[in-house]
C-alpha cells in the first residue's frame, strides 16, 4: 500500500497560520501548564452527558449517557488500533477480534450462564486485557513476518475466525449468548446499583477514566525507545532493520499492547450491555474502527479520538433514520477523505524524546514537520 | 459406526473428525468446491487487478458484484423465472442465462466505472495517502449497501430458479450436474479471455505498464486514466459474471449485504495466489473453494469452512509470503 507519488502543496487555508501560531505557542509551554491547560476541557468531557447538549443531544432516539459511552468505548478502541496502524504501520483489519475476546473473557468470568469461576467484575479488567495480549501473540507470532496487505487479509481472517468460534463453541453460546454480564460495586441509597445497564452515565465516567490513563501509558511509550523503534518500522522497515532495530520484536509489541487496549474495552462494554453474544463481531466493525484512525488523523491521538467519536456518534445521531444512518456515514467518509485526505488532525513526525528540550533551544521554533511521511500527507495539512 | 470415525459432529459435538464422511463425499466436495471456486476466481480478478494498477484493496468489489446479483435477479423476473423452474427447452435457457449474465455484467461494469470516478479520481487528483483510498472505499461499500438496503429493504429477494439441475456425468461414482457444469466451463472460458485480453492485446499491456510504473507508463504515452478505467470496467465485467453463477447456485442469494462474506473470501483468495497476479487469483480462488469444502466435511459445522479457509491461507503465506504465484501483473511477459 505504499505508492510514491509527488506531493503538491496543498492549498492553504485562510486560518491556517493561525492554527500553527496557536500550535508553536501549545508546544512551548511545560508540561504541566499543558495538563493545566487540559483540565477544562476534561471536565466538558466529563460533564457531557449530564449536560445534554441541545443539537449534539441524541434523544429521543437513544439515550444521550449511552450513547456518550458508546462513542467513549470505540475512542478507546481507536487508541489501542492507534497503536497498531497509526504508530507501527501495521494494516490490521481484523481487530475487532480482540474486542470481541475481551467481551467474552469479562462475560465467562461474571456471567450466571457461564459455568467459569466467578470472578468480581473489575479483576476481568485486567484479565480481558491479559488474555487478550495473549491472543495478538498468538496471531502475531506467525503473521507478523508478513507486509503490509497480506498482514491485512491475515488479521480480517482472524477476526473471523473468532466471530465463528462464538458462534460455533458450545461455551460461548452462539446467538443465545451470556446474560448477566457483572458490573463494578457500588448502590444507590435506594439499593440499586450504581452501574446498571440502562444508565450510561457512570459506565461513561468509568471509561474516560480509563481513557486518561491509557493515554499516559501510549503517551510514555510513544516517546520511549519503543515509540522511537515503531515509527522507524512505519517509516522504511528495511531501514529501521539495517539500524538495527529488531522490527519483529517491536511489531509483535505493537500488536500485543493494542489487542491489550482492544481486550479493555471490549470489557467495559460487555460490562455496560449485561450480555455477550455473537452477533456484532463482524468485519464490518473491524473496518469501522479503522475507518475511525483514518478519519480522525492516523498516527495523531488526538486526531483519531475525534475520529471515533465521530464514527460512533453520527450512526447515533442520526438513528432515526434507521438503516439509513449507514449512508450516511458512508458518504460522509467519502467526502470527508476528499476534502481532507490526510484524516481531521494529520500525523505529525516530531522527535521524540528529547524533542521538547531540543526545539526550545532551536530558538523556541516550532516541532518539525514530516513532509515524506507515509501517513502524514502534504505539510499543509498538517499544521 | 465406521472405523476410522474418530468422533462426529452431532448437535451435542461442535468440533469431528469425521474421515469416513470425508472419504465418502470427497468427490463431491472436490466438484462442488471448485464451481464456487470458480466464482470467488472471478470475484477475485477483479480484486487482482484493482490491486495491480492502484495498489488499492477495493473494498467496494463486493458491492460492485451484488449490484450485479440484483441485475440478475431483475431480469430473470422480468423473464417470468421463479421459486420452481419452469421446465424451458435447453435452448431457450441458454438464451435467458445470456441475456441475464450481458445484464449483470453492464450493471457491474457500471456501478465499478461510476465507482471509480466518483469515489477514487478526486483523491488520485489530490494525491492522497494510500489508507485514504481504503478508507474511501470502505465508505463506498457502505453507501451501495445501504443504497440498495434503502430501495429493497433488508430482506433477500425471492428465490429465481432457471433450471433443475440434473446429472449428466458420473465421475468416480459421484454425479455431476449440469449446472456445476456450466458454471465452472463458462468461468474457466471467461478467466481465459481475460488472461488473454491482458497479456496479448494493446489494452492490456497498458494496464500492465500502469501496473509496472504508473509514471513512466504516462510518459510513454500510456493514457493512464483510461487504463484505470478500463481496469474498473473488466473487474466488473468479470464480477458480473460472477454473480449470474451465484445466483444459479444460492437462488435465493440476493440481499443488499450479500456480496460482502463473499467477496473477503475472494480478496483471500486472490491474496492466497499473489496479489496483482491474474493466474494467482484463478488458483486461489478454487484453491479457497476446495479447501472451504473439505473443511466443512471433515470438520462438521458449515462455519468450519471460512475458518479452514482462512488458516489455509495463514499456513500458505507462512512459506510463500507473496502468495502462491507471487506479485507480477507488471511483471508478465509483454
Amino acid at each position: 500500500m505504499t505508492t510514491t507519488q509527488p506531493r503538491r502543496a496543498a492549498p492553504s487555508p485562510a486560518n491556517e497560520s493561525a492554527i500553527r501560531r496557536f500550535r508553536t505557542w501549545w508546544n512551548s509551554l511545560a508540561r504541566p501548564q499543558q495538563w493545566l491547560g487540559v483540565l477544562p476541557i476534561v471536565a466538558l468531557v466529563y460533564a457531557l452527558p449530564i449536560l445534554n447538549p441541545p443539537i449534539l443531544t441524541t434523544e429521543p432516539t437513544v439515550n444521550f449517557p449511552i450513547a456518550m459511552f458508546e462513542c467513549a468505548s470505540l475512542v478507546l478502541v481507536a487508541i489501542g488500533l492507534n497503536v497498531v496502524v497509526g504508530q507501527a504501520g501495521l494494516l490490521d483489519l481484523g481487530y475487532v477480534g480482540f474486542f470481541a475476546v475481551g467481551t467474552y473473557v469479562a462475560a465467562l468470568f461474571t456471567s450466571k450462564d457461564s459455568m467459569l469461576q466467578k470472578l468480581p467484575y473489575l479483576a476481568t479488567l485486567p484479565a480481558a486485557m491479559l488474555v487478550t495480549t495473549i491472543a495478538g501473540l498468538i496471531l502475531g507470532l506467525p503473521t507478523l513476518r508478513l507486509r503490509g496487505d497480506y498482514l491485512a487479509i491475515v488479521t480480517l481472517g482472524f477476526g473471523e475466525i473468532v466471530r465463528l468460534l462464538a458462534t460455533i463453541v458450545p461455551i460461548f453460546n452462539g446467538q443465545v449468548g451470556l446474560q448477566g454480564v457483572g458490573h463494578p460495586p457500588g448502590t444507590r441509597s435506594d439499593g440499586s446499583p450504581i452501574f446498571n445497564n440502562t444508565d450510561g452515565t457512570p459506565w461513561y465516567w468509568l471509561t474516560v477514566t480509563v481513557i486518561i490513563i491509557i493515554l499516559l501509558f501510549v503517551g510514555n511509550l510513544e516517546r520511549s525507545r519503543v515509540g522511537r523503534a515503531w515509527v522507524a518500522i512505519r517509516e522504511d522497515e528495511d531501514a529501521a532493520q539495517i539500524m538495527g532495530v529488531p522490527t519483529f520484536r517491536f511489531k509483535l509489541w505493537a500488536f500485543a499492547i493494542g489487542a491489550a487496549i482492544g481486550g479493555l474495552s471490549g470489557a467495559l462494554v460487555a460490562g455496560q450491555v449485561g450480555f455477550v453474544n455473537n452477533q456484532d463481531f463482524g468485519v464490518n466493525f473491524s473496518v469501522l474502527y479503522l475507518a475511525a484512525v483514518i478519519l480522525g488523523g492516523s498516527g495523531n491521538k488526538v486526531g483519531v479520538m475525534v475520529g471515533a467519536f465521530i464514527v460512533a456518534y453520527i450512526p447515533l445521531r442520526f438513528d432515526s433514520l434507521g438503516p439509513k444512518k449507514f449512508l450516511v456515514f458512508g458518504l460522509a467518509l467519502i467526502i470527508l477523505m476528499i476534502f481532507r485526505p490526510q484524516g481531521i488532525l494529520g500525523a505529525r513526525q516530531r522527535l521524540l524524546t528529547f524533542g521538547r528540550q531540543a526545539y526550545q533551544r532551536l530558538l523556541g521554533r516550532p516541532e518539525q514537520l514530516s513532509s515524506d511521511s507515509a501517513l502524514a500527507s502534504d505539510e499543509g495539512g498538517d499544521a | 459406526m465406521h472405523p476410522t470415525t474418530l468422533f462426529l459432529a452431532d448437535s451435542n459435538s461442535w468440533i469431528g473428525f469425521n474421515v469416513s464422511a470425508f472419504r465418502e463425499l470427497f468427490w463431491d466436495n472436490t466438484f462442488d468446491g471448485l464451481t464456487f471456486g470458480a466464482i470467488y476466481s472471478l470475484i477475485a480478478m477483479g480484486y487482482t487487478l484493482v490491486y495491480g494498477v492502484l495498489r488499492l484493496i477495493n473494498f467496494a468489489h463486493s458491492e460492485v458484484f451484488i449490484s450485479g446479483a440484483y441485475a440478475v435477479f431483475f431480469t430473470l423476473s422480468a423473464l417470468g423465472f421463479g421459486g420452481s423452474p419452469p421446465g424451458l427447452s435447453t435452448i431457450a435457457i441458454v438464451g435467458d442465462l445470456i441475456l441475464a449474465g450481458v445484464a449483470a455484467m453492464l450493471a457491474s461494469g457500471l456501478v465499478a466505472v461510476i465507482l471509480e470516478r466518483v469515489a477514487y479520481r478526486p483523491l488520485r487528483r489530490r494525491n492522497a495517502p494510500p489508507l485514504v483510498f481504503l478508507i474511501t472505499a470502505i465508505g463506498a461499500s457502505f453507501t451501495i449497501q445501504y443504497l440498495i438496503e434503502w430501495w429493497r429493504g433488508p430482506n433477500a429477494e425471492n428465490a429465481v430458479i432457471m433450471f433443475k439441475p440434473t446429472a449428466i456425468f458420473d465421475v468416480f461414482g459421484t454425479d455431476i450436474d449440469n449446472e456445476q457444469i456450466t458454471i465452472f466451463v463458462a468461468a474457466v472460458l471467461l478467466m481465459v479471455v481475460a488472461d488473454t485480453f491482458i497479456n496479448r492485446t494493446r489494452l492490456g499491456r497498458g494496464i500492465r505498464a500502469v501496473a509496472q510504473d504508473p509514471d513512466t507508463a504516462t510518459l510513454m504515452g500510456v493514457n493512464k486514466e483510461r487504463v484505470i478505467m478500463l481496469t474498473f470496467l473488466i473487474g466488473g465485467i468479470l464480477a458480473g459474471a460472477a454473480a449470474l453463477f451465484y445466483v444459479m447456485r444460492v437462488p435465493a442469494g440476493v440481499q443488499y449485504n450479500g456480496g460482502f462474506n463473499l467477496g473477503i473470501k475472494a480478496f483471500a483468495a486472490a491474496v492466497l495466489g499473489g496479489i496483482g497476479n491474474i493466474r494467482g487469483a484463478m488458483l486461489g480462488g478454487l484453491l479457497i473453494g476446495l479447501v472451504g469444502d473439505y473443511g466443512q466435511t471433515l470438520l462438521g459445522l458449515s462455519q468450519w469452512s471460512d475458518i479452514i479457509a482462512f488458516v489455509a491461507l495463514v499456513v500458505i503465506l507462512m512459506f510463500r509470503p507473496t502468495g502462491i504465484l507471487g506479485e507480477s501483473l507488471g511483471k508478465a511477459r509483454v
